[in-house]
């Protein structure tokens, strides 16, 4: 089976690799560039753990094809932090949002594009947006309080530089 | 598998008339890729829309509608402040589509392609009017949204055929839409009935409607009995009740894991009910 060519940007790093025709971002992801910090959960789009952004807009890994992502802007957990933990990150221990944190590299990315889109959001909007990120072990209360920090922080420090 | 990208509907066409095993479009592939990964669809051939200029655009056809691309995402249907406007009862419906990762890839024509009972967007767009222009070897025709599902997971388009855009017509004046469904969880779920009411006001009254059901027969229908209820009256509570009637008498649901046969059909009148309230207080300009 001829393999599909595909150049496209991880993080900013311009990136090529051969991918099968089948497979998709998120396996390419890992075992082509070795990003392992976007997980596979249900691998059918339902619990968000494979959370990547791609010219911007918050999906799903494991539903796109990698071949999809040819010329495209792909993000991911491992791009997050830069000189040191991105807020929310850094909300996440201390707020204790986490046990086995499989979710999480998921969460954050989705929270991050939330956080951009609505920098002040409701418990409610929070909750909405993250209905598709699924964590079986810490209930989600601590999760939404880590975002609330965090995104209550990013506005002080906005409002900090501006 | 094949993947192919063709950079205009004709070349699509083409492709998909000439193969021989099994085919798939891909558009934002948040079913395909499911069923190929579930084993349930095997491609030998996967031609992704995506290529094709235009697929991602929203525009004002000459007439006032909207002609809208089949890879536009719900997120981009849903920031999209004059379409919203217009057409609130389609959009809410495409938006009910799974999470905001779905909706960074899942489009109108994919879930009407996917041919469920219950996909959410279809109810909004039958009973908006919206027609398929559908391009296939032998040139491009239009048909109603309402007539492309044939039945669960089938559609009425021929082999080669591909759906091009789909067009709302003119929302024209005094006009409103809703969608509403039942699902037993406030996200994340498939209807297990839904309806939508899309109709016209002169003055108080009632003087076009369209009112289509979800997940309560083979494919979305579009109910004239219900339509005929409401027509003609101010929605007061008689017109109300007529139409909840019209809602059960036409919905022939299944009894499964969702819901129960009889269950359905009551849910079907009361959804009818408040869907249409919701329309008729946006004709109005009272609610938004």
């Amino acid at each position: 089976m001829s393999k599909i060519h595909v150049t496209t940007t991880v993080n900013g790093d311009p990136v090529e690799f051969l991918a099968d025709p089948r497979e998709t971002l998120l396996d390419a992801l890992r075992n082509h560039l070795d990003l392992t910090g976007t997980k596979e959960g249900c691998g059918t789009g339902d619990c968000g753990a494979c959370s990547v952004t791609v010219d911007g807009t918050l999906v799903c890994s494991c539903l796109m094809l990698a071949a999809e992502a040819n010329g495209k802007r792909v993000e991911t957990i491992e791009g997050m932090a830069k000189e040191e933990l991105h807020p929310l990150q850094r909300k996440f221990i201390e707020h204790a949002a986490l046990q086995c944190g499989f979710c999480t590299p998921g969460i954050l990315v989705a929270a991050k594009a939330l956080l951009e889109r609505n920098p002040d959001p409701t418990d409610t909007e929070v909750r909405y947006w993250l209905a598709g990120n699924l964590c079986r072990c810490t209930g989600y209360d601590k999760i939404i309080r880590a975002v609330q920090d965090a995104a209550a922080e990013m506005r002080q420090e906005h409002r900090g530089a501006a | 598998m094949r993947y192919h990208t063709p950079t205009s509907f004709a070349d699509a066409a083409a492709i998909a008339a000439g193969t021989t095993g099994t085919l798939r479009f891909l558009a934002g592939g948040t079913d395909v890729l499911v069923q190929m990964r579930a084993g349930m669809v095997q491609p030998d051939d996967l031609i992704d829309l995506k290529h094709i200029p235009g697929v991602d655009k929203i525009e004002r056809t000459a007439e006032g509608g909207w002609r809208i691309g089949v890879a536009v995402p719900g997120i981009v249907l849903g920031g999209h402040a004059e379409l919203v406007r217009d057409w609130p009862g389609v959009v809410e419906g495409m938006n009910l589509v799974g999470s905001t990762q779905v909706q960074g890839r899942a489009t109108l024509a994919g879930n009407l392609c996917n041919g469920s009972p219950a996909a959410d967007s279809v109810p909004g767009m039958v009973a908006a009017g919206a027609v398929a222009t559908v391009t296939g070897p032998n040139g491009t025709r239009e048909i109603p949204v309402e007539n492309i599902p044939a039945g669960p997971g089938k559609t009425n388009l021929a082999k080669g055929e591909v759906i091009s855009a789909i067009t709302l017509p003119p929302r024209g004046k005094n006009g409103g839409d809703a969608y509403l469904r039942f699902i037993p969880r406030t996200e994340m779920d498939i209807a297990v009935v839904g309806c939508a009411v899309n109709l016209r006001l002169d003055g108080d009254k009632v003087v076009e409607a369209r009112v289509a059901l979800g997940a309560v027969a083979p494919t979305v229908l579009l109910s004239e009995a219900c339509a005929k209820a409401i027509i003609g009256t101010t929605l007061d509570d008689a017109a109300l009740a007529a139409l909840a009637k019209a809602a059960e008498g036409e919905a022939k649901p299944i009894s499964d894991k969702r819901g129960t046969k009889e269950f359905r059909i009551d849910v079907a009148g009361v959804l009818a009910r408040r869907a249409a309230k919701i329309a008729y207080d946006r004709a109005k300009g009272t609610s938004k």
